[in-house]
């Protein structure tokens, strides 16, 4: 009997070996979404800083016309040199003036153009107006530049630094919610960025993705359910296809989508459409399977009582079954659509890979898609990006957590019908 | 006029005719007994109508995009011709309403067949796949031959031609893509096999239904996280703190380890292997448990000694389609693994995998039928016929084992 | 114990090896016990095979059923009952395996002909099945459901009329009449059931199946059906398997017996079970076995 200890001793550290692996992957899970969500909080502000902008009629619009034809090829940096001059009256010198107009964006510009665009009659006036901030200067706001450093070893020397807390203690310098980040595509500025561009990507994408997996992932599933010969070869050898394909590599799908839709029927490179259907064959098996394991789970009966009052077999199908079992079907639908949107892979190969800086206004136009965009920002060093990457993930993520919850909702719902 | 005109006009046609094909039946059914519904045949005339036409057009314009372009200019005599056959075939389906007329069986026949295409596009896709990595691999293989594809060990395809190469472009030999790949899956498989199966047995044999019910959820959301995101994750967070641990150590760690996106990519399918394994050992039957629990047999030695040995075949499996989920994922290695070719087995260097270079191969404006995109298609082709088979086995071994206790 | 499921049913028989000797040789009529004929039948079963994957599972059995009468069919599990039910409106050709062979005239046409259309035929012969399967749909769809799908009402009145009636019929109108839009699901078991009856008589069947109505169901609302097919009969011939003799008993006019896939005996309700003429029978009702 004296083995027993050493036996319960075993017990109890296998026991222990269990609850450690599932305390490490759910640390694991844990500092994944902390480093990601620590580094990307602060990308959803943004720093600007307010100037008080002279329109000048001389530099805007020197003979009245108030045509905006005129105005708009007027030079509206000179109107942002003058106003932050005039702030920092002190500062003389070419490069030093040139190294204090950089503290704010080159996007500032536009930002004036724009507002006299659609107030012309500003010309003349003087307004206070928040110019959104260089990136440095939005990253040393935000704390992540450490003001005790050695200055070269900080993208922001002693002079800028100086300039920016006479703008602190102003209180001219602040951070906003950050719209630009939600409303303007790519740029090779970070704080000119957004995830716009490619979440039209990705809506574009994924409507291409639902529109052709859905009704097929669907048919092929009633097909296969319910009238398919039982115990065909044929019919056996779609199955196995199917089970086969939902395991192949999602890369293997965009070398077909390569050769096939672009080479031979040479459909527009780099566009959503392509995606969307190389997407939507990575989806069809995840679809299909679920479907038929959602139309399994109705009770055979049902469709029995509609036989036995004289419904045909399509009816029985269309009119009992389908009906029950759609939101099964949905739910793997939802869940098909979650993995197509965080997939990247394939639309790697087919082109979807690409400095766009335009908002996609079609399926056909050149796009990227929210996980490519997280790609291309996090090759790139720069701060401000890492900063946007993880922003774009929790972007991400979000939308997946709020697809994955309909999907158990709608599971949940499709249980409670089917008892 | 263009297609999409026609198209719509067509579908117009189709709702009036569905209309005057219900009307029709609606009348006569006054007087007798009907054998279809009345919808049935307003839809089979809608139907037969428009497929038909657009069935011309479809066959017209293939036939004009590959055997006789002239037919372009003709058109216009496509688009009569089809709203002429259009109006026949109504024509014909509406005489056809009569009170025996079989419109419902027309009709589910046109459903049915629907349904059946739809499934064939399934294979549809399998042989695509084929032919399409096949046929460029082919035009590959025409250039490198392939024993020195599968057997060389220099990769280096951004080479400019070297006087002693037979090829017309750099080395094209795979062995160190096919070393890299599995070195990475053999590391990941080291952190996702133990850990994923022991959170398995845990979860199934002594969670209470509690823990399990908050647990459960929890590890799913690791297998839902997309892969772009662990990928950034080992390069942010993974791969700088194995450098520096190692530094730390004196041991010298490229930052493209093939450790870190080892690593990482085993936390991906942790959940992939722990959620297979938590179904098979679920299906071992219980009085299999109770034989061994009865005989004062402790928890662990009744999971070691009749769970195990009882769930082997599916639990194998799983681990297998996991071996071929790492082999083909592709986004944390293009992020986190190195680009070129490094036939090592230290995993404290960067080495590179099959998945990597078609992303490399393809990536940027390239001609299609430079030998540089072809290879990306033979190590396609190498990558589609492993994991095939690993899947093959796996499902069959799976299917198998759930035969056994059913 | 109510072991009646149609696959196992078969099971059963295939798994007993000494079925061929004990079934008789085809067209041989003499081995049914008492008179399969009635006047003025209104269907006719003649020489009815049933094979599951090659297996005999019904053998050689003949029968005619008169109008407006109750046939009950009884006999120990995996005899054959339902699987020989089925027949009747074709039910057994949603089982891929089975083939059924023979002639069964309804109406002057034999209905096990490929030419005829089991859509219109399964509106003529309705069914009842063992477990009350309502559509998860509301009370008034389901009884509703026939009626459309065979185009039987021209408009909402007439629907209307047709699904009132038929749940009248089916006694359960007063209980149901507030909560029409209520799903059919949330009735008790009894009240699904018959729920399922008046959908079935919603589409005005000729002959109506019942296969083992009651089983899955307390006594109270066995006694509530019971009486109900009493009423029935009035306008409907029907067939019914029942598990329980005393059910044969008290709602039949005629009862067949089936054992192992053959018609035993066949008689008028009262001689079968006071005075069974075959041996079989009379242990099947003395309780032997079953």
């Amino acid at each position: 009997m004296n083995n027993l200890k050493a036996r319960l001793a075993k017990e109890r550290r296998f026991r222990l070996y269990g609850i450690l692996s599932i305390a490490l992957a759910l640390t694991l899970l844990s500092i994944l979404f902390i480093s990601i969500f620590s580094q990307g909080y602060t990308a959803f502000q943004e720093t600007k800083i307010q100037l008080d902008i002279n329109f000048e009629q001389s530099v805007l619009d020197p003979k009245k016309t108030k045509d905006w034809d005129v105005v708009k090829k007027a030079n509206f940096n000179i109107l942002i040199k003058n106003s932050i001059n005039e702030l920092f009256p002190d500062v003389s010198g070419r490069s030093q003036k040139r190294k204090l107009k950089k503290l704010i964006s080159t996007s500032g510009e536009y930002q004036l153009r724009n507002y006299i665009k659609n107030n012309i009659e500003a010309i003349g006036t003087t307004k206070k107006m928040w110019l959104l901030a260089d990136d440095d200067v939005d990253m040393l706001i935000k704390g992540h530049i450490n003001r005790s450093l050695p200055e070269n070893e900080r993208r922001i020397d002693n002079d800028e630094l100086k300039w920016i807390e006479v703008l602190e203690t102003k209180k001219i310098i602040k951070k906003f919610f950050n719209k630009t980040f939600f409303t303007s595509g790519d740029s090779a500025e970070s704080e000119q960025s957004g995830i716009l561009g490619a979440l039209l990507g990705s809506l574009f994408a994924l409507s291409i993705t639902l529109i052709i997996s859905f009704p097929i992932g669907i048919a092929t599933a009633i097909y296969l359910e319910e009238f398919a010969p039982k115990n065909n070869k044929f019919i056996d050898f779609i199955e196995v296809n199917i089970n086969n394909l939902a395991a192949v590599p999602s890369i293997i799908f965009g070398l077909l989508g390569l050769a096939i839709f672009l080479n031979f029927f040479e459909l527009p490179r780099s566009a959503p459409l392509v995606g969307g259907m190389v997407l939507s064959l990575m989806t069809l098996p995840t679809i299909i399977i679920s479907s038929r394991v959602s139309m399994k789970a109705v009770p055979p009966s049902i469709k029995e009582g509609a036989l036995g009052v004289g419904a045909s077999e399509i009816q029985a199908v269309f009119h009992h079954v389908v009906p029950v079992a759609i939101p099964g079907m949905l739910t793997g639908t939802i869940i098909g659509m979650a993995r197509a949107l965080g997939e990247s892979a394939p639309l790697l190969v087919i082109g979807m890979v690409a400095f766009i800086v335009d908002i996609p206004q079609s399926v056909t136009d050149p796009a990227t898609a929210l996980p490519i965009q997280i790609y291309l920002w996090a090759d790139t060093p720069e701060r401000g990006f890492v900063e946007r990457t993880s922003a774009a993930i929790i972007v991400l993520l979000i939308f997946l957590i709020l697809m994955n919850s309909l999907a158990v909702y709608l599971r949940q719902r499709f249980e409670k019908d089917i008892n | 006029m263009s297609i999409t005109s026609i198209l719509l006009i067509i579908g117009l046609f189709s709702i009036s005719g569905y209309y005057a094909g219900l009307k029709k039946s609606l009348v006569l059914r006054e007087n007798k007994k009907f054998h279809s519904a009345p919808i049935y045949h307003g839809a089979l005339l809608a139907i037969n109508s428009s497929l038909s036409s657009i069935f011309f057009i479809i066959s017209w314009l293939i036939i004009e995009k590959n055997f006789y372009t002239d037919l372009e200019s003709f058109r216009n005599i496509l688009y009569i011709i089809s709203i002429i056959i259009f109006l026949t075939v109504s024509l014909l389906t509406f005489k056809k309403i009569k009170h025996d007329f079989q419109a419902r069986d027309n009709l589910e026949k046109i459903i049915q067949y629907f349904l059946l295409v739809c499934s064939l596009l399934a294979i549809l896709v399998t042989i695509g796949i084929f032919l399409s990595v096949i046929f460029e691999s082919n035009k590959f293989f025409g250039v490198i031959s392939i024993t020195e594809f599968l057997f060389g060990t220099h990769w280096s395809p951004q080479m400019p031609i070297r006087e002693d190469q037979a090829g017309s472009s750099g080395a094209f030999g795979a062995v160190p893509l096919f070393a890299g790949t599995f070195l990475i899956a053999f590391i990941s498989m080291c952190i996702a096999g133990p850990i994923g199966l022991m959170s398995a047995i845990y979860l199934s044999e002594y969670a209470s239904k509690k823990t399990r019910s908050i647990v459960k959820p929890l590890t799913e959301i690791l297998a839902g996280i997309p892969t772009v995101v662990y990928g950034f994750f080992a390069v942010v967070v993974v791969a700088p703190f194995i450098r520096n641990t190692g530094s730390n150590f004196g041991i010298e760690i490229a930052s493209e380890s093939a450790l870190a996106a080892g690593l990482v990519m085993g936390i991906m399918i942790i959940p992939f292997v722990s959620s297979i394994s938590d179904d098979v050992i679920n299906s071992v039957p219980q009085n299999l448990k109770n034989g061994s629990l009865g005989v004062g047999a402790t928890k662990s030695e009744t999971i070691k000694k009749v769970i195990i040995p009882a769930a082997l075949p599916g639990i194998i499996g799983g681990l297998l389609l996991a071996v071929s989920r790492a082999i083909g994922e592709t986004m944390i290695v293009v992020m986190a693994a190195g680009m070129s070719a490094n036939l090592t087995a230290n995993p404290f260097e960067a080495v590179t995998t099959v998945t990597v270079q078609i992303v490399v191969l393809l990536v940027g404006d390239q001609e299609f039928d430079s030998p540089k995109t072809l290879a990306a298609f033979a190590l396609g082709l190498v990558l589609f016929i492993i994991t095939l088979i690993l899947n093959y086995i796996a499902l069959h071994v799976v299917r198998k084992y759930r035969e056994q206790y059913e | 114990m109510y072991n009646t499921d149609v696959m196992n049913d078969n099971k059963n028989i295939i798994d007993s090896d000494d079925l061929i000797s004990q079934t008789p040789s085809k067209l041989d009529n003499a081995k049914t016990v008492g008179n399969i004929h009635v006047e003025d039948p209104r269907i006719i079963a003649k020489n009815i095979n049933v094979y599951y994957d090659n297996k005999i599972a019904i053998n050689n059995v003949s029968i005619d059923i008169g109008k407006n009468e109750v046939l009950a069919m009884i006999g120990p599990s995996g005899c054959g009952k339902s699987t020989f039910l089925r027949c009747f409106n074709r039910m057994n050709d949603t089982i891929e395996s089975c083939i059924v062979e023979g002639e069964l005239y309804l109406d002057n046409e034999n209905i096990l002909d490929k030419k005829t259309d089991v859509v219109p035929l399964r509106a003529k012969v309705g069914m009842v099945f063992q477990k009350p399967n309502p559509f998860p749909k509301s009370v008034y769809d389901n009884v509703a459901y026939g009626p459309k799908i065979h185009g039987m009402a021209k408009n909402k009145i007439e629907l209307d009329e047709i699904v009132i009636k038929s749940l009248e019929k089916a006694g359960l109108y007063e209980e149901v009449k507030d909560r029409l839009d209520t799903p059919g699901t949330s009735l008790s078991g009894g009240q699904q059931q018959r729920l399922c009856i008046a959908r079935t008589i919603a589409v005005n069947p000729e002959v109506i199946l019942m296969d083992e109505p009651c089983s899955a169901l307390d006594p109270i609302a066995t006694a509530r059906i019971e009486e109900l097919i009493y009423e029935l009969k009035e306008n409907f011939t029907i067939i019914i398997v029942t598990h329980s003799m005393q059910q044969a008993a008290r709602v039949s006019q005629r009862t067949a017996y089936f054992h192992l896939g053959s018609l035993i005996e066949v008689g008028s309700t009262d001689k079968i079970f006071t005075t069974p003429q075959h041996k079989l029978t009379e242990s099947y009702i003395t309780g032997r076995f079953g």
